[in-house]
């Protein structure tokens, strides 16, 4: 499972940035930076499941897409098995995406409504020219028959399937070209719970049988301590905390993670006396204006003057564990 | 669960495409739009064949009422010429302008419409400048400008239409972009290797394209009308006989001679109105909340 350290992670990431210029309200106006992803560096290891976890714009997904290619970074490096990737283009982009593949949040808008689902999965292989059209169609059908499709379904359109089946069809793609590395961007939050099980199941056979490293986004902090071997946690752009999945949940440092795992809803004896959620009160500040300290001082039950003033820095807080908090040493 | 069980098995092959059809043949406005737009098809086509008349010459006295000789059945204009000769002939002219005007209209309105949506940031800035400068021009008084500016002729005509006519395109091109663009699939192929131009033409396009196959309709019947302004303000090309020329040349004999506006009114209105038809009938057979009806 765990790499030598002469191997080269799978995806590293050093200092990576995005940030969207806003429409300036007036000429005079300055102009204004949405913060999406703030300075993230991570390191997945290869054959691991690394799972990022935050709220709704804390920049995990545009983290994946930016990993993915699919967004411009504007800043930081990345890496994918020790090659970097942060400017390539042209063929030598359509090279790397044989090697890394993604698997989206909405099973229903991110396949084309108006292409058969077998031509869909196919797609990659035409366009980056894998095998010939014999072996595609084989490896195809094969794809279908793996993620639990048969190949007759190949022919239909995606609209004729329910949503669990179109995250199937979804998974049969993003293996087409074999990847080494497939992003997972919120892959079963769109389905219903009976789905979701089954949906992860087949991923970690998949894994298994494929040797493939996962980065898995999830809001969802039930399905990341089933799945993920390391986590990090992201507020606002920024990476909070991140450790392994044991001391994550055993031993979370950081009050913004202590008041996710708190906010987890459990499932309580009936007749028994619900424990009172603590979570975290109001919303996170906007994005655009971010205030010089810590960003979540303005939620945090523990804030000090100095995280409204100083920003933290993430540093090891215990081997294999970083915490971004003053208040942890 | 019976939800995730494959049950499409069954269905027999459905395409968007073949549902689409299937939803125009139920609507009945829409099915009558193509009967008529078949028959003024027709009469262009095979019209001239059948009545070999030439609708410049004088064959009898001016302003026959229709019904009273048995050369101009439909009587003839201020001149004497044939009004029945001039429809015939003229459906051809008529619906070339259309056709074209409307042809140069989708390809400027998709060309800038889907660069302005696909690109985005300064590209679309420009190009949407350059939409809304074309777009407070009067089209009527440009067009006019345009065709005096040349002598008029009938491809002139049609470009002139077609130049003033595509910032609505544009702009309807761009929007379905801009709606397409973000979503998952679009991501997904760009993800297998799908470059810029695979993105644009073979998947945003075909998506976005519904609206635009409505919005297209409906400008060859704007164009059609539009050309018969023309004409009726005396810039149409005298040389070719058109719909909109025969009404423009008989407008001062309305009183005395109703016949001589009427009847080529009259194909105009059946054009617009087939092709209106045709518009409304594929707005509702693409839009999948209508189709239940």
């Amino acid at each position: 499972m765990t790499a030598t350290p002469e191997t080269p992670a799978a995806i590293r990431t050093e200092e990576l940035e995005v940030r969207f210029p806003l429409r300036r309200r007036s000429p005079f106006a300055k102009p204004a930076v949405v913060h999406a992803v703030d300075g993230v560096s991570i390191t997945v290891r290869r054959g691991t499941t690394f799972g990022i976890v935050g709220e709704s714009g804390s920049g995990k997904t545009t983290t994946a897409l930016a990993i993915m290619r699919l967004q411009e970074a504007t800043g930081g490096r990345i890496w994918i098995d020790g090659e970097d990737i942060t400017e390539r283009d042209g063929p030598a982009l359509r090279e790397l995406r044989k090697r890394i593949q993604i698997i989206f949040q909405d099973p229903y808008s991110s396949l084309n409504p108006r292409r058969r689902v077998g031509a869909a999965v196919r797609e990659p292989l035409d366009l980056i020219g894998i095998g010939d059209a014999a072996w595609r169609d084989r490896h195809v059908a094969e794809l279908f028959e793996r993620v639990g499709l048969q190949p007759e379904h190949m022919s239909l359109f995606p609209h004729q399937f329910s949503g669990g089946q179109r995250q199937r069809i979804g998974i049969a793609r993003a293996l087409a070209t074999r990847p080494a590395i497939v992003v997972c961007d919120e892959p079963v939050s769109a389905l219903d719970v009976a789905i979701q099980a089954q949906i992860l199941n087949l991923m970690r056979e998949l894994k298994q049988e494929f040797g493939l490293t996962y980065l898995f986004i999830s809001h969802n902090l039930g399905i990341v301590q089933r799945i993920c071997d390391e986590v990090a946690v992201m507020y606002l752009g920024r990476v909070v905390e991140q450790a392994d999945r044991h001391t994550l949940f055993a031993r979370p440092q950081h009050p913004y993670t202590k008041a996710l795992i708190a906010a987890v809803p459990r499932v309580e004896p009936a007749g028994g006396t619900r424990s009172p959620v603590r979570s975290s009160a109001g919303e996170p500040p906007s994005p655009v204006d971010l205030p010089p300290g810590c960003r979540f001082a303005s939620r945090c039950p523990l804030a000090q003057p100095r995280c409204h003033a100083e920003a933290p820095v993430l540093r090891a807080h215990a081997p294999g564990h970083q915490v971004a908090c003053h208040l942890v040493d | 669960m019976t939800a995730d069980r494959p049950q499409a098995a069954a269905k027999k092959p459905s395409s968007p495409l073949r549902e689409a059809r299937a939803a125009f043949a139920r609507n009945k406005a829409g099915v009558l739009g193509l009967v008529l737009l078949t028959l003024v098809v027709a009469l262009a086509a095979i019209g001239p064949f059948v009545y070999p008349v030439d609708p410049f010459e004088i064959v009898s006295a001016p302003l026959t009422p229709p019904l009273h000789d048995a050369a101009v059945p439909l009587g003839s204009d201020y001149l004497g010429r044939d009004l029945l000769a001039g429809i015939v002939h003229g459906a051809r002219v008529t619906l070339f302008v259309g056709g074209a005007a409307a042809a140069m209209t989708v390809t400027i309105g998709i060309v800038i419409g889907a660069s302005a949506g696909y690109w985005g940031g300064r590209i679309d800035g420009l190009l949407m400048r350059l939409t809304e400068f074309f777009q407070v021009l009067p089209p009527l008084l440009f067009a006019m400008a345009l065709v005096t500016l040349f002598t008029p002729s009938i491809p002139i005509i049609a470009f002139a239409i077609g130049l003033v006519s595509w910032p609505a395109m544009a702009r309807l091109t761009r929007a379905e972009f801009l709606k397409i663009k973000p979503l998952g699939y679009v991501a997904a192929t760009r993800s297998g290797g799908g470059g810029d131009g695979y993105l644009i033409w073979r998947v945003i396009l075909p998506n976005a394209a519904p609206p635009l196959i409505v919005s297209a309709a409906l400008v060859v019947g704007m164009a059609i009308l539009f050309e018969a302004g023309l004409s009726f303000l005396g810039l149409g090309d005298p040389n070719v006989m058109s719909w909109g020329l025969i009404i423009g040349a008989n407008r001062e004999y309305i009183i005395d001679g109703w016949w001589t506006v009427t009847f080529p009114g009259f194909a105009v209105f059946v054009t617009v109105l087939g092709l209106s038809l045709i518009g409304d009938g594929l707005n509702d057979a693409f839009n999948p909340n209508l189709r239940e009806r």
